[in-house]
Parts: structure tokens; sequence; C-alpha cells
């Protein structure tokens, strides 16, 4: 983004004074658009927060802060949302991102099919959520796919049925080694980490392609060089490929977590927010409380400000920590 | 912008020298192993479709009773799922999705490229505050604006119908980022002869412009048929007429109809994700390259 506000240096420019109303002609249509349906909403959507407003529209008095002050004290759905959500975007997408620099890695080397295995792994991030969703929930049933591939090699399936299954991961862990553990311990349910396993499927090979490309633009005799001076294979990986891809690797953990903490399709269509909410995400939460008799439009405008901000921190944080070196 | 495959050369080259350097034991093992788990990730990518296309073939009984022979090809094949999800309105949802596609496609491109061409170009005050302030919606996640929206639409009595389903989408700052990357990036001299000739913006950019930006154009083309084949939580919350259902809403409810019919679900599942296919297939290279070029070299 180095052009970003450089002024263009030269000299008179015949067109400028044509370029005054034309440039404003040009940009209007995408300022109308843009203005009208993203610019405008956000004042709208911090107003309406202070407001109890009802879907229909026939409710909607200034109540204050009264809203935020619900999502804090009073909510527990709230802190379930949030936690279930911060669970699936601190699970899913270190583990996208590393598998997909691990497939990178592997397709960059010397070998045939690239195309064929570039085409295949990007092929579930240009399918429509919906159908993933629809595909991997008739995937979990009891009698579905995964079920019956588990049985007949022999090991065992959870019951209830994956989606359907409300237990911790890290409880059932526990149980398994005969510990009891409290229930702060139980981790994400069964149901969450298997939305969490189609997550990191469909969206593993977008992150393969993308840090192909940036393997790609990494010079051959960087490597050359390091191994004349004896660097190993692994050393060659940590020393030189993720320290040179930290501007990709950035770029695919902002676009993850920005997708991870606003994940609705698949819980819509797979659990619905269940079993006992233990799939309900933020949006999921905002949705209904907005949309499905809940608390109404001002009480889900208050939650999706506060989702705003938790992003907004969230980026600004793992900016530091990856992004510190090169402001490119 | 990247829009060039011309740099793909040199990672072979790299890895020639790599492999090159060390032969033996270890560089075999690992390229086998790079196959077995590239192979190994290809059937694991595949086997959910081809498992629900076998589905869709199947009928009720067989489709829950799996057997090995049973599992990915039918035993019984029959296309009764499909005829079911023909009698379910899936043809006015296919078409609805189409024309939203066509005028997101379309309003994207032109509007894009309009505001892109602008900034790229163009000099007139408030230009770089006005940039920022639409760069700076990129940021905005899309859940913070559709309780606003929804009132908006509303207000507008655009609820319920195809205006609810195109308007607010008509153009993006993604898209008019992209745009202005790539004018950016070409060459201005075409620009100035025209000038000289005595073209104005207008000409210009009909005329030399779009006409040169045809790489940019298909990148933006296949994000916009992307994410409106795709749309889901705005139309679901927009939209609750059964007639202007897109392909993804009337999924959604026709599986809720449909509750235990898998062969039917895979059926309209399949249906969905071939029309994609095929267009991902004919035009894969700019699917690929558009994601790769788009945002990691702003």
């Amino acid at each position: 983004m180095a052009s970003l506000a450089a002024p263009r240096r030269r000299g008179r420019n015949p067109l400028a004074a044509e370029d005054f109303f034309a440039g404003w002609v040009f940009i209007l249509p995408a300022l109308i658009i843009i203005g009208g349906f993203i610019l405008l909403p956000i004042l709208i959507a911090a107003w309406t927060s202070l407001h109890n407003r009802n879907t229909i529209g026939n409710v909607n008095e200034f109540v204050g802060l009264d809203n935020y002050r619900h999502i804090f004290t009073a909510n527990e759905d709230f802190r379930i949302a949030l936690r279930n959500t911060a669970w699936f975007s601190a699970v899913v997408v270190p583990t996208q991102t590393a598998v997909g620099l691990i497939l990178a890695t592997l397709a960059n080397r010397k070998i045939r099919g690239k195309t064929f295995f570039r085409t295949a792994f990007y092929f579930p991030s240009i399918s429509s959520s919906v159908v993933i969703s629809m595909i991997f929930l008739w995937l979990y049933q009891s009698n579905g796919l995964i079920n019956f591939l588990l049985q007949k090699l022999g090991l065992p399936t959870p019951r209830p049925p994956w989606l359907a299954n409300a237990r911790g991961v890290f409880g059932l862990a526990f149980d398994a080694v005969g510990i009891g553990v409290p229930t702060w311990l139980e981790g994400p349910s069964v149901a969450l980490v298997s939305i969490m396993m189609l997550n990191v499927w469909t969206t593993a090979g977008t992150m393969m392609v993308v840090f192909l490309a940036g393997l790609q633009d990494i010079p051959g005799d960087v490597y050359e060089a390091a191994a004349l001076d004896g660097a190993t294979r692994r050393r060659s990986f940590f020393d030189i490929t993720v320290p040179l891809l930290r501007p990709v690797i950035l770029f695919v953990v902002t676009l993850g977590l920005i997708g991870t903490f606003q994940v609705f399709d698949q819980i819509y269509v797979m659990s619905a927010g269940g079993p006992a909410k233990t799939t309900t995400t933020l949006v999921f939460l905002i949705y209904t409380e907005a949309f499905k008799s809940g608390r109404g439009l001002g009480y889900a405008s208050a939650l999706a400000i506060v989702l705003f901000a938790i992003i907004f921190v969230l980026f600004l944080i793992q900016r530091r920590f990856v992004g510190r070196t090169e402001e490119r | 912008m990247a829009v060039a495959t011309e740099r793909l050369p040199q990672p072979q080259q790299f890895a020639r020298t790599q492999t090159a350097e060390r032969t033996g034991g270890v560089g075999v093992a690992l390229q086998v192993l790079a196959y077995v788990v590239l192979i190994g990730v290809a059937i694991l990518m595949f086997v959910p479709f081809l498992f629900s296309i076998a589905t869709s073939l199947k009928t009720g009984q067989e489709a829950t009773n799996l057997t090995l022979a049973n599992m990915l090809v039918p035993q019984n094949p029959t296309t009764a799922a499909y005829q079911t999800v023909r009698e379910a309105n899936i043809l006015r949802w296919f078409g609805n999705s189409t024309l939203v596609a066509a005028i997101w496609v379309i309003a994207r491109a032109v509007f894009g490229s309009m505001a892109g061409y602008a900034f790229a170009r163009m000099r007139f005050p408030g230009r770089d505050v006005v940039f920022l302030l639409v760069l700076s919606t990129i940021m905005v996640p899309s859940i913070v604006t559709i309780v606003p929206k929804f009132i908006i639409l509303k207000e507008l009595h655009l609820l319920n119908g195809y205006g609810a389903l195109t308007v607010p989408f008509l153009t993006d700052a993604f898209g008019i980022f992209l745009m202005k990357q790539f004018f950016e990036s070409i060459p201005s001299e075409l620009e100035e002869a025209a000038r000289i000739d005595g073209a104005n913006r207008f000409r210009m950019f009909l005329q030399i412009v779009l006409p040169n930006a045809m790489p940019a154009l298909t990148a933006l083309a296949i994000f916009s048929f992307q994410g409106s084949w795709n749309a889901f939580l705005e139309p679901l919350i927009y939209v609750s007429n059964e007639d202007r259902f897109t392909l993804p809403l009337g999924l959604a409810y026709f599986r809720q109809a449909n509750y235990t019919d898998w062969p039917a679900v895979m059926a309209s599942a399949v249906i969905t994700t071939v029309p994609i296919a095929i267009f991902y297939l004919v035009f894969q290279r700019y699917f690929v390259e558009s994601q790769t070029s788009s945002g990691i070299k702003g």
C-alpha cells in the first residue's frame, strides 16, 4: 500500500479542471452504496445499540448503555458464545495455517501434477458453505460415512453422534484416563470440534494456494547459500522460509481471525447452536437475538458493536506479534 | 499486483537445486512422503463430494445402509432424488441465483473500475480522505451492518425482493481497491496519447482503460460471482419469501423440510455445486491467480 497517499509528481495537468468534476462523478455510485450500506449503518448500529428496539420496530425507546451493561453482567449467553467463538478461532486459525503451510511446502517441491493438487485443494473453498455444511451434516450422522469407516476400522464412535454431542473433548480425554475434571476444564464440545474440522477442511486449501504464491517469491539462491553454509533442511525452513513468509502469514492469520470470528453458515445448517448451546457462536447469537424472538435489534446491535471491538483488538494484537518487522 | 504467471519457473528451479544438493536416501524419502501426503489430502478433499454424488443417486433405504460396496457406487442407481428436488422449486432458486449473480458481477465491475480509476489516476479535492474511508470499510465485519441494513432496506421497501439481494452489494471496497492497484500498475502513456487527441476522461476510460483492464476485471468478476452464489447470512435475513430465495437459502429451507431424505438433500447439493464446479474448472487458472494476487501484493 505504498502508493496510498503519495501525491504523483507531475507538471501542469490539463485535466486538472476536468478531474475536479469527473473524479467525483466516477466515484459517486460506489460512494452511495458504501456510504449508504456500510458507513451509515455503522452509525445506525451504534445508535440502535442504545435503544430497546424490537424486530418489527414498533417498540423503540432510548435505554442508554443498558444493553452493554446487560451483555457484560447479566447475560450468560454472551459469555458462552464468546468462549465457543474463541475456541473455534484458537483451534481453526493455527491449524489451517499450519496445514496450509505444510501442503504448500510439499507442493513447492519438484513434483508432478502441481496444478492438479492446487485445483483439488482449492475446490472446497469455492463451493457454497451451505452445500458443504449439508454434505458434512450427512457425513457426521450416526449412520453416515465417518462413523461407518470408523466402525470398519474397529475404532470407537462418539455417542451421541458428532453433532449431537455436547461433551467437552478435554473432559472426554480426562475421562478416558479416569480423571474427572470440573466443567470449566471440559473444553469445546465434540459438536463444535466437528464443525472446526469441517472449517479446516474447507480453508486449508486456500491457505495453501496463498502460501504457494509466497514461497514462489523467495529466490532459490537464498537456499543455496544456506546449504553451502551447511544449514539443514529444518533450519532452512525455520530460519529462511518462515521469516520470509511473514507478510503472507500475517495476511493469512488476519483473514482467518476475521473469518472464524464471524462463523455462521455452518452453525446454522449443522447444529443451530446446539446441543446445549455448545456451538452457539457470537454471530449466531446476534442472529437469534435480532431475528429469532430474542431481545431485539437494539440488543443485537450492542452485541455486534462488541464483536467489532473484539475483532479490531485481535487484529491490532496479532499485527504486533506477527507483523512487527515488515511495514511494507 | 501480480496477475502474471511468468514468475512460475523460479520455484521449480529452486526445487531442482535443492534436490540436486542433497541426493540420496533422505531426498527420495522426502519426495515419496510429499506424494503420499498430497495424494492423501487430495482424496480427503474429493471423498465428501463423491459421497454426496453417490448418495444423490441412491434410494433412501440404500443411502442409510452403508456397505463397502455401495459406499461410493450406488447398487440400484435411481434419479428419484432429483425428481423430488425438481418438484421443490429448485429451478426457481437456480434462476434467482443466476440473476442475482449477474447483477453483482456487472455492477461491481462497472462501479469498482470507475471508482478505482478515479482513485488511481484523477486528482480532485477530498480524494485521499474518501479513499481511506472506503478502504477502512474492508475491516468492518458484515454482522455489524446487518441490523441497520435490515432497517434501511425496510424503510426503502426493498425487503423480500431482488432489491434486498442486490442493491447493498452493487459495489465493495475490496473491488475498488483491487482495481485501483491494477490501474496504478499499468503505464499511462496510452491515456496521455489519447489526451493529446482531445479525449476526455469518460472516453479515455471507456475506450482505452477498460479494454486493458481485463485481467483485473476477471479477478473481480470471479470474486463477485463466488460471493453472490454463496451468500447466505444476509439473504437469510432480508428475504423470507420462498419465490425470492437464492440457492443457499432454498437448500437450507429444503433440508429442513426433507429432514432425513439424504438422497434428496444431496441431490440439491449436487445441483448447486455443478455450475460452480464447471465454472471453476474452466477458469481454474484465474481463480487461483486472483486469490493469490489480490491480497498479499497490496
